[in-house]
Order: structure tokens, then C-alpha cells, then sequence
């Protein structure tokens, strides 16, 4: 890809989200607008997939919502994604989680994942 | 003057205020310098400006463009254009760019639209296939082309296979998204014509 492409794509990124990874629990903080007022409405869900680079690069959400999965591509450049939450870290093998939409109930959990204590 | 010569530089997406993608088509547009003045008094009886854009080596210059360029006293360039003008301030060797298009809300790009070579109807003129099972041989063939005895002939303009693409194309009214001056680069919505590094010709939509 050309130079002049790739500095476009990455100007401006966000630095202000905290370390996350697949298999995290994040709550994300959408600012939504709707009959003319805008507010934060939080999605928290597992994050089962990130795609693209540079400000083409989004987030594969998933939750259960009232008994309906639903999952959510969020792009993470977004300017209505004003910030992210971990709620959990999962322990998890694989990059892209798609396997739990085969699962539900107590197949579909995801283990956490502590911290090692840093000496 | 409203125009400059370009260079499709190629795509990707930025998001605006409200968190929206919007697919943009990044545009090397000029510095072009002025290679050639027409008058509306002078022989060639309209007012027009032939600009000048890219580099181009002189031995690979043929002689007489040399001379035009000799004239203009300017280095041999890549590509010529003419854009007309309304009686214009511009001297010969005097440079156009990109801060042209500051202020302006919609431009037409011009550009050599990809080549296909020879292609169907159905890829040419997005036409519906024929029946693919029943015995049916006109899956991708032409249908009627037209009438029998009355005309008696194939009437002009008829959509039929041959050359698809690499021909000029222009795309209207592509909103601007972002000038560059510093960069000399341009940012509109949506594609235009032809690949990368392919020339094109951008002015403001009327």
C-alpha cells in the first residue's frame, strides 16, 4: 500500500484505550443520538474478534441479550466509541472465538484469566 | 481556471464528526505548472489555460514537445491538459495547486476508466442471462436484437458485446472531502475512474 495511503489511515489514532485482548469482557461506551439528544448507552459483552489495522480496525462484540445473542461490530476509531471498560480478562486459545455461537449455557464461558503477581 | 491534472493515488476510509466511514478516493492533485495561454483575442479565439503535471525525461520528450515546452520555459512534463478560463491572471510557467479546490464543495473527476477488454452483454451493459436449465443453450448469449423486415436492420447503438472499459469516464459532482495543500493531495467521496496512478483531470462541478 502506498506511504501517502497508510499515513492517512494513520493519523489521528486513539491512544486512550486501555490494553485489551480476545476473550476480554469489555463494556464499551457508545455515545448514541436519538430524538435530538445524544448519550452513552454502554455495550458490554466477550470480545470474540478484532479485524482490520489502523483506522480500519473494529471490534466483534458479543452478548446475550435477554436470551438473543447479539453481536456488535464496533469500529474502534470511532469517534462514537468514547472509551472501553475491561471487566474481565478471559483465558482463552484461539484469535477469533466464532466458536461460541455454537455453544450456549455453561458451555459458552470463558475462563479468566488473573494477572501473575510482577515481582 | 478550474481545474489541475491529477494522480489516483488509490482508497480507504475516514470517519467525519458523527462517527460515519465514508469511503474517500485520495487524489495527487498538481503542483501543474502553465504551459500554454489561448486568447479569445489572440488566433485561437477562446480563452483557455494547457497546464502541465507529473515529469517527464527529456530524452524521452519527442522534439516538438520540447520546443512547446522550450517555450513555455518549463521542464517536459508527464501529462497535458486544457482548461478553459474566464480570461485568466496566469502567465506561461506560472504554478497551479491544490489550494484551487479550498472552498469548494464539489468537483468532477476525469480519468481513464479500467480496461476489460472484449466482454459480453451481460458484463457490458448489465443485461439478465437467458435460462440455465430446460434445455436451454442461451445462458450468456444475446437475445433479439431487434425487429425483422421493418427496419430490416440492426438499429444504431444497440447494446451488444465488445471493448469494455479503458475508455474516458468522468465522475460528477464527488463531494471534497479534504484539501491538503501542504501534501498537495485531495480527498473525495466515493471512486473515480481508473487504477491507481492512472492521470486524471479534476475541475469544479458546474
Amino acid at each position: 500500500m502506498s506511504n501517502i495511503i497508510d499515513s492517512i489511515r494513520n493519523e489521528n489514532l486513539r491512544s486512550d484505550l486501555p490494553e485489551f485482548s480476545i476473550g476480554d469482557t469489555i463494556c464499551c461506551k457508545m455515545r448514541i443520538s436519538e430524538a435530538g439528544k445524544t448519550r452513552v448507552q454502554n455495550y458490554e459483552g466477550v470480545l470474540i474478534a478484532r479485524q482490520g489495522t489502523a483506522n480500519e480496525a473494529s471490534l466483534t462484540v458479543r452478548k446475550i441479550s435477554n436470551g438473543v445473542a447479539v453481536e456488535r461490530v464496533i469500529p474502534v476509531e470511532s469517534p462514537n466509541l468514547t472509551g472501553i471498560d475491561v471487566v474481565r480478562h478471559g483465558r482463552i486459545r484461539r484469535a477469533k472465538l466464532y466458536y461460541l455461537r455454537n455453544l450456549t449455557g455453561r458451555k459458552a464461558r470463558i475462563r479468566e484469566k488473573f494477572k501473575t503477581k510482577q515481582s | 481556471m478550474n481545474g489541475l491534472i491529477g494522480k489516483k493515488i488509490g482508497m480507504t476510509q475516514i470517519f467525519d464528526e458523527e462517527g460515519r466511514h465514508i469511503p474517500v478516493t485520495v487524489l495527487e492533485a498538481g503542483p501543474c505548472v502553465v504551459t500554454q495561454i489561448k486568447a479569445a483575442d489572440g488566433n485561437d479565439r477562446y480563452d483557455a489555460v494547457q497546464l502541465g503535471f507529473g515529469k517527464r525525461k527529456p530524452k524521452n520528450t519527442t522534439m516538438p514537445m520540447q520546443g512547446h515546452f522550450r517555450k513555455a520555459g518549463v521542464n517536459p512534463v508527464q501529462a497535458l491538459h486544457e482548461f478553459r478560463t474566464d480570461g485568466t491572471e496566469l502567465n506561461l510557467g506560472d504554478t497551479v495547486d491544490v489550494s484551487l479546490f479550498e472552498g469548494v464543495d464539489k468537483v468532477d473527476v476525469t480519468g481513464t476508466s479500467k480496461g476489460k477488454g472484449f466482454q459480453g452483454r451481460i458484463k457490458r451493459w448489465n443485461q439478465h442471462r437467458g435460462p440455465d436449465g430446460h434445455g436451454s443453450r442461451q445462458v450468456r448469449a444475446s437475445g433479439s436484437i431487434g425487429m425483422a423486415t421493418r427496419p430490416g436492420r440492426v438499429l444504431k447503438g444497440t447494446h451488444m458485446s465488445g471493448q469494455y472499459g479503458n475508455k474516458t469516464h468522468t465522475k460528477k459532482n464527488l463531494t471534497i472531502v479534504r484539501v491538503d495543500s501542504e501534501r498537495n493531495l485531495l480527498l473525495v467521496k466515493g471512486s473515480v475512474p481508473g487504477s491507481k496512478n492512472g492521470i486524471v483531470y479534476i475541475r469544479t462541478s458546474r
